[in-house]
């Protein structure tokens, strides 16, 4: 078993279709991609999760009636539309780079993965024109036809996430194609989209949408509460994306391990870099906290339990896993940096968990929200936790992957462009970022400003 | 099955083209118009006729990426190697475009919606230009699909700086004729007549800069240029010029509803033109067959795509028809009478 999965790690590796050309700016190019990706990841959770809110409250408006339940659904349908075109300008940004800065990956894999992208293309386009339809058609179309064309927007936010995933989970589990002399031949683009690794990937970033968007929302809300803001407005407001996000949030700990099974059978190197299991050990310990020291193999001041990574990994006390020791020195990730990501996760997906769980307990017990102020605190920064976590999660695979782009099959090095000065590109692209960052919390807080009656005020 | 997917690759250019090309051009007008009181009324036009198709229009441009990068992936790699620079301003003008269009929409001040819109107005302007650069220098033959290499003379030889004159041009020009429909359906006569003017003069100087691009295609990239005047290549040519004629004819007669089909004629068999021109090669001297990805990859891409414009054509349908019939205007305003109030409680 043991022998098998080294032969694994030796397996045949491809030199990319521009060929064998120097990789000046290897660094520089994965800056550029995670900033971006860093900068789009927020408003894919938007994408996501938001036109299911609005809908939602848009449902309770045709209800009920209550104008407060329409002036929320039209006011999150602007800010929706805000963040959609800054997702669209900035997942331009992503397909852009995957050409400028990784060419060599897609000349030689783009025929096995890229019909997740076409896909991706039909769907994305549905999201921008049925979240212009809706959101420009708030009191100019019937009012059933106008919630209808708000469904296309909460699918293909789906569909959109189901796509892209498929291509990071197949980067992670390459399938789909042949190997001849380090060529790539005789490619199968089903198999390849509908890899084993996707399931899980795609599901752990669905439900993550709902919880770093519902976080983020009713932290803006708990802010107003904390303020003295207490309106039916502001109230459904709190409710909605808490309960979005406080549903969703538990849920995570189950699909986490899940994510974590998956990881252990397909990548047994990420994991023992996650955990920093640096030999190969049976009935193998969980170390909480603490720093891996790469030239003892022992993590310092950590905290450990024994068995428990073997539990975790394998559902199993006395399982194997696998060490980082199992592949050579060149084909180990960082593993501090994955392992202190992968804890900043953990550990913050634990505590929203328990939010969550005291929040849906006291409105199903009590039938009131949390009175202490200390709730309303601690949710005004669940959301940038929640950012956090999201963020450190996509490290803890990412970086965890290197140094593959494709995993055991390219490296990054091989894939990287052969242009000379990234770095200049790079802090232009930062400055970009932090402006446009600026820009879109300038403008929430406009919006924010502006009193809700106008929503529904006729005009 | 490769033809197909490059068939669909420029159906997706000729849409960007002339869709892609109302928006950059609007941004143009919105550039030229004037001081922040003079030029509010046509900023007004602009903002509201942008606004709910922007985004859609822009995903054509993500369309032929995929579609691109899954179908001939190593002219994909090695284009993006070859410009490199250009596309990477293209990208940031991608960035700051569409947000400071955004960002306008909810301005508070006149001196805001100035900044966000000098933005938006200029990014109009190069990117269309940079784009052009790109697809000159591939027409021109600077891509070495083999060897490919970041070089600057890729996108600054005569064909690459004529496409992106060029390219500006088309842009304001089908903007102008669109807008100056849109201004009849917000019921601005005089805003009809500006961008009727408008439409006239970029329509005659656009075809004056295509007959000059002819000429520097004829000595810096002579097969385009024997594809454009002879045989289907010729047939474009010959639609774009009298669809373009059509246009300025129905301009001329106060016809604005026609002649924004004939202006999309007009660009769009450039864009056909150049395909039709340069068959069978993908790259000039690399054929469609040596470029394609195999034909397991090719099926699977149109028939998921194929299945795709399914749903995504009576999609768009759907959407321009409410555009069109001003279902989804919002009341028409000068940019800056929204500020006015503002401003006179200041004063």
């Amino acid at each position: 078993m043991l022998a098998l999965s080294v032969l694994a790690a030796v397996t045949e590796q491809v030199t990319g279709a521009l060929g064998d050309t120097p990789a000046p700016d290897a660094i520089e190019a994965r800056r550029m991609q995670a900033t971006s990706f860093i900068a789009h990841i927020p408003i894919v959770c938007f994408g996501i999760a938001f036109p299911a809110m609005i809908l939602f409250v848009h449902g309770l408006y045709l209800r009920t009636g209550e104008s407060h339940y329409k002036a929320l659904a039209k006011r999150w349908s602007k800010v929706a539309l805000t963040l959609f075109a800054v997702g669209v300008v900035t997942g331009t940004i992503l397909s852009f780079e995957f050409g400028l800065l990784w060419p060599d990956f897609m000349a030689t894999f783009g025929e096995v993965f890229g019909l997740a992208f076409g896909l991706e293309g039909v769907s994305f386009f549905l999201e921008a024109i049925f979240i212009a339809i809706y959101v420009y058609g708030w009191d100019r179309l019937p009012r059933r036809t106008h919630f209808l064309t708000g469904i296309p927007v909460v699918l293909a936010g789906f569909a959109g996430s189901f796509c892209v995933i498929a291509v990071n989970g197949w980067m992670n589990h390459p399938r789909g194609f042949s190997i001849a002399d380090g060529r790539v031949v005789d490619p199968k683009p089903w198999s390849a989209l509908l890899n084993s690794n996707m399931w899980h990937e795609l599901i752990h970033m669905y439900v993550a949408g709902y919880i770093v968007t519902g976080f983020i929302v009713a932290g803006v809300y708990a802010t107003g509460w904390l303020r003295g803001k207490r309106s039916a407005y502001h109230r459904t407001g709190l409710v909605v994306a808490l309960s979005f996000a406080a549903l969703a949030a538990p849920v995570q700990i189950i699909i986490g391990d899940w994510a974590g099974r998956t990881v252990a059978e397909n990548q047994p190197v990420k994991l023992a870099s996650m955990e920093g299991l640096a030999q190969t050990t049976k009935g193998a310990p969980f170390t909480f906290l603490g720093w891996f020291d790469k030239d003892t193999g022992e993590v310092e001041y950590g905290i450990e339990i024994p068995k428990m990574l073997s539990v975790l990994a394998f559902h199993d006390p006395n399982a194997t896993v696998q060490g980082i020791d199992t592949v050579p020195a060149d084909d180990r990730p960082p593993t501090n940096l994955v392992r202190f990501a992968f804890q900043t996760m953990v550990g913050i997906g634990t505590l929203l968990a328990l939010l969550g769980v005291v929040f849906v307990f006291t409105l199903w017990r009590k039938r009131r929200l949390p009175r202490s102020v200390w709730f309303y605190r601690v949710l005004v920064v669940s959301g940038p936790l929640a950012l956090v976590a999201l963020i450190a999660g996509w490290v803890t695979t990412e970086v965890g992957r290197q140094p593959w782009i494709v995993y055991e099959v390219m490296r990054v090095k091989d894939a990287v462009t052969s242009s000379d000065g990234l770095e200049l590109g790079f802090i232009a692209l930062a400055a970009v970022y932090l402006l446009l960052a600026a820009a879109v919390v300038w403008l929430l807080r406009r919006l924010a400003a502006q009193s809700p009656e106008q929503e529904v005020v006729p005009h | 099955m490769a033809e197909i997917c490059l068939g669909l690759i420029f159906v997706g250019l000729t849409m960007y083209a002339v869709l892609g090309g109302a928006d950059f051009g609007a941004g143009l007008w919105d550039l030229t118009a004037g001081g922040a009181h003079g030029g509010g009324r046509i900023r007004g036009l602009v903002q509201r006729s942008m606004s709910p198709v922007w985004e859609a229009n822009h995903v054509w441009l993500i369309f032929v990426l995929v579609i691109a990068w899954t179908a001939f992936p190593v002219v994909f790699g090695a284009i993006f190697t070859t410009f490199l620079v250009p596309l990477f301003l293209v990208a940031l003008g991608i960035i700051f475009r569409g947000t400071a269009f955004a960002l306008r929409g909810q301005a508070g001040t006149i001196a805001e919606a100035r900044v966000l819109g000098a933005v938006f107005a200029s990014s109009s302007l190069f990117l269309p230009f940079f784009l052009g650069t790109v697809l000159g220098g591939i027409a021109a033959g600077e891509v070495d699909a083999a060897h490919p290499e970041t070089t600057l003379a890729a996108w600054t030889g005569p064909t690459s700086i004529a496409a992106g004159i060029l390219g500006v041009l088309t842009c304001a020009y089908i903007a102008a004729v669109f807008l100056a429909g849109d201004a009849r359906r917000a019921e601005q006569p005089d805003l009809e007549a500006a961008f009727r003017t408008r439409s006239v003069a970029i329509g005659v100087l656009t075809g004056a800069a295509s007959i000059a691009a002819l000429l520097v295609l004829r000595s810096d990239a002579r097969d385009l240029f024997d594809g454009l005047t002879s045989g289907a290549g010729l047939a474009a040519v010959v639609v774009s010029v009298l669809a373009g004629a059509l246009t300025l004819f129905l301009l001329w007669t106060w016809r604005f509803t026609p002649a924004r089909w004939t202006a999309a004629v007009a660009v769009a068999a450039v864009v056909v033109g150049w395909w039709l021109a340069s068959r069978p090669d993908v790259l000039p001297g690399y054929t469609l067959d040596e470029a394609a990805a195999p034909d397991a990859t090719l099926t699977a891409l149109v028939v998921s795509v194929g299945l795709g414009l399914l749903i995504l054509v009576p999609s768009l349908w759907y959407l321009y028809r409410l555009v069109l019939r001003g279902t989804l205007d919002q009341s028409y305003e000068p940019l800056d009478q929204r500020f006015r109030p503002i401003d006179e409680d200041r004063a």
